[in-house]
């Protein structure tokens, strides 16, 4: 197997045509456009589908249509991009159709800037478009990572029909790893029972149609609660995570993405001044590690929450740890990176400070960054 | 089943391309005849078993459940960049968008543009009752100049509430699109004009010639609060001046089709 360079844009897009993606359907947005540009040229060149569509919202919902046919489709877009998505994903949540959506994260809220950030984990895990739903998102430290996800992304949308949103922070997008391509696969058709392809492609003629709503609400309660079913299904078996020196571990950083990735290299630093310290990262947020989380606490002394946002995915670890032990929060937003001396700093403060769970680690996180950034 | 003897000529009966659900539509409402005229030429042409319909969000979302083919149901405006995602990925399919004034003209005003822009093979039964018809008759973009609607009880100013969009006009300035034509159903004269532009709509499509668009002056006799009668004299004498039926763009190619 031979490794070679790639930009994490253009490994995506080549690891999502090398598994099976037949159709693309995007819009300009930094620092998203590689993927764009990539497959401009890329799939025309297999003979399968590219169109810029006018919006994201054309883009989501050209996603939409060829999803009801039981394709490999997939979009790519950014923060704001992704905002116009989300009327456009909520409706394919409701119709159970298998989609894939990449957000290269940026800044924000509103037009942001376009570095690095993770201000779009609530609305990736938590929020989205409206009404009762879930889906799966996955968040990448590597480029690698990235792409064998990518692929990951496809096999999971279509065995839970359901939406599978890789989150990048921008910096993954944007920068240039060795990756080791997986093999390309063959575009597969498969025979859904669900897939509107036109009466003469169904065993029995019959008749399909795909939609989302039901007036009824007894009906809609029907199906929001079989939503919730397949969830359950998917929190049960789709749990994934990276753990790293947490087997004498006294404290835990967890962190997902480039955050997590930068809180390893401060962990390591930490190591090698004797402190006892690992690095759990969530690579499926949503469903999120709850069960993993919960398991470090007897023998866990503190946790530090790591993210490019202020405190998004600290929530959910809160839920999991269920104010047992202290949790301390570290978090550069805006489209900042930390550095690891940074976080460095922060687990050796986390192993000398007189620790609490009374206390709220956002609240003393912003007293700290206070000090530093003031808030205008 | 109608029953006939051997003198008895059946004349009319249910084209094949509708289910026996009964539709929900008011009484007078015209979206039953164009959804007749679609039935019929599907059937005509032999390909119910190709079609994939786009439904949309307004009085019609539920034309999934009249049709004996298989629909999809949209977002509000955005049936025809579903209907491309449809039609990109299976080329020999049949695949057509049914949307409404509201639909098309207001929110999805960006999608039905650039789906005509880009030339999709696409066929559009585009239905313009002058209103918002499901949410209870509010002004529409379709709404005529000085028209009371429950949204401008006033009438529509247009000084204040802006002019009517004129679809057919406005889509046949786009290169992509082949055929764009309006007619009406406020008789059987028109309705038959009406059913042959349905169908040379879908010949363009099943030909690879272009983006159609078929615009059909409809009647909202509940909401418009006129008897199905005056509705129809409310088309001819009110709808037409404003907005005039005839072919405002027949591509070359579409032109010559034999039907």
């Amino acid at each position: 197997m031979t490794r070679e360079l790639w930009k994490g844009n253009n490994a995506i897009a080549e690891a999502a045509v090398r598994a099976g993606l037949e159709a693309y359907f995007g819009y300009p947005i930094t620092p998203q456009t590689e993927v764009l540009e990539y497959l401009s040229r890329r799939m025309p060149e297999l003979g399968r589908v590219f169109v810029q569509a006018e919006s994201e919202l054309g883009a989501i919902n050209m996603v939409y249509g060829a999803a009801c046919t039981g394709v490999r489709v997939m979009s790519t877009s950014s923060s704001p991009g992704v905002s116009l998505m989300l009327e456009g994903l909520s409706y394919i949540a409701g119709t159970e159709v298998p989609a894939v959506l990449v957000n290269v994260m940026r800044g924000g809220p509103g037009l942001g800037n376009i570095a690095p950030a993770q201000g779009d984990y609530k609305q990736a895990v938590h929020g989205g478009g409206h009404g009762d739903y879930r889906q799966i998102v996955l968040a990448p430290a590597s480029i690698q990572e990235a792409v064998d996800l990518m692929v990951l992304s496809f096999d999971l949308a279509e065995k839970y029909r359901t939406i599978v949103m890789l989150i990048l922070d921008g910096s993954i997008g944007q920068m240039m790893e060795p990756v080791e391509m997986p093999p390309m696969q063959k575009v597969r058709r498969r025979d859904w029972d669900w897939a509107t392809r036109g009466r003469d492609q169904h065993p029995n003629g019959e008749r399909r149609f795909l939609t989302s709503i039901y007036l009824d609400p007894i009906e809609e309660e029907k199906t929001n609660l079989r939503l919730l079913k397949r969830w359950n299904i998917i929190q049960a078996n789709e749990v994934r995570y990276k753990d790293y020196f947490l087997e004498d571990a006294e404290f835990v950083v967890i962190g997902f993405g480039t955050a997590g990735r930068v809180a390893l290299s401060a962990v390591r630093a930490a190591r090698a001044k004797g402190i006892k310290v690992g690095l759990f990262r969530p690579v499926t947020v949503s469903p999120f590690p709850f069960d993993a989380v919960r398991e470090l606490v007897p023998r866990t002394r503190g946790f530090l929450v790591v993210e490019m946002n202020t405190g998004q995915m600290l929530d959910d670890v809160q839920v999991a740890i269920r104010g047992r032990v202290p949790i301390e929060f570290y978090g550069r937003p805006g489209g900042v990176v930390p550095l690891p001396e940074d976080i460095l700093a922060e687990i050796e403060r986390l192993s000398s400070d007189i620790l609490s769970v009374d206390r709220d680690p956002r609240q003393e996180w912003f007293k700290r960054m206070s000090a530093l950034t003031p808030a205008g | 089943m109608v029953m006939t003897t051997s003198t008895d000529k059946l004349i009319y009966t249910r084209p094949t391309a509708f289910t026996e659900t009964p539709t929900h539509y008011c009484p007078g409402c015209t979206h039953g005849i164009a959804h007749r005229l679609v039935a019929e030429v599907l059937e005509e042409m032999g390909v119910i078993e190709k079609t994939i319909g786009v439904a949309p969000v307004g009085c019609s979302v539920f034309a999934y459940n009249y049709f004996n083919t298989d629909f999809v149901e949209a977002p509000h405006g955005r049936a025809p960049a579903m209907a491309t995602g449809i039609k990109r990925v299976l080329p020999d399919r049949v695949v057509f968008t049914y949307q409404g004034d509201g639909d098309l003209a207001s929110i999805g005003m960006g999608e039905i543009v650039a789906a005509a822009a880009r030339g999709e093979q696409l066929t559009v039964i585009f239905i313009n009752n002058a209103n918002f018809g499901m949410t209870g008759g509010q002004m529409a973009p379709t709404t005529l100049p000085g028209q009371k609607t429950s949204s401008s009880p006033a009438g529509r100013e247009v000084s204040t509430q802006g002019y009517p969009i004129k679809v057919a006009e406005l889509l046949a300035t786009l290169d992509g699109a082949s055929y764009v034509v309006r007619r009406s159903m406020h008789d059987p004269a028109n309705i038959r004009k009406a059913k042959k532009a349905v169908r040379i709509a879908f010949e363009t499509q099943v030909q690879g010639l272009g983006f159609s668009l078929v615009e059909l002056l409809s009647t909202c006799p509940t909401n418009w609060g006129m008897t199905p009668v005056k509705a129809l004299d409310f088309v001819a004498e009110q709808m037409i001046p404003v907005y005039p039926l005839g072919d405002y763009k027949v591509s070359p190619a579409v032109a010559v089709l034999k039907i």
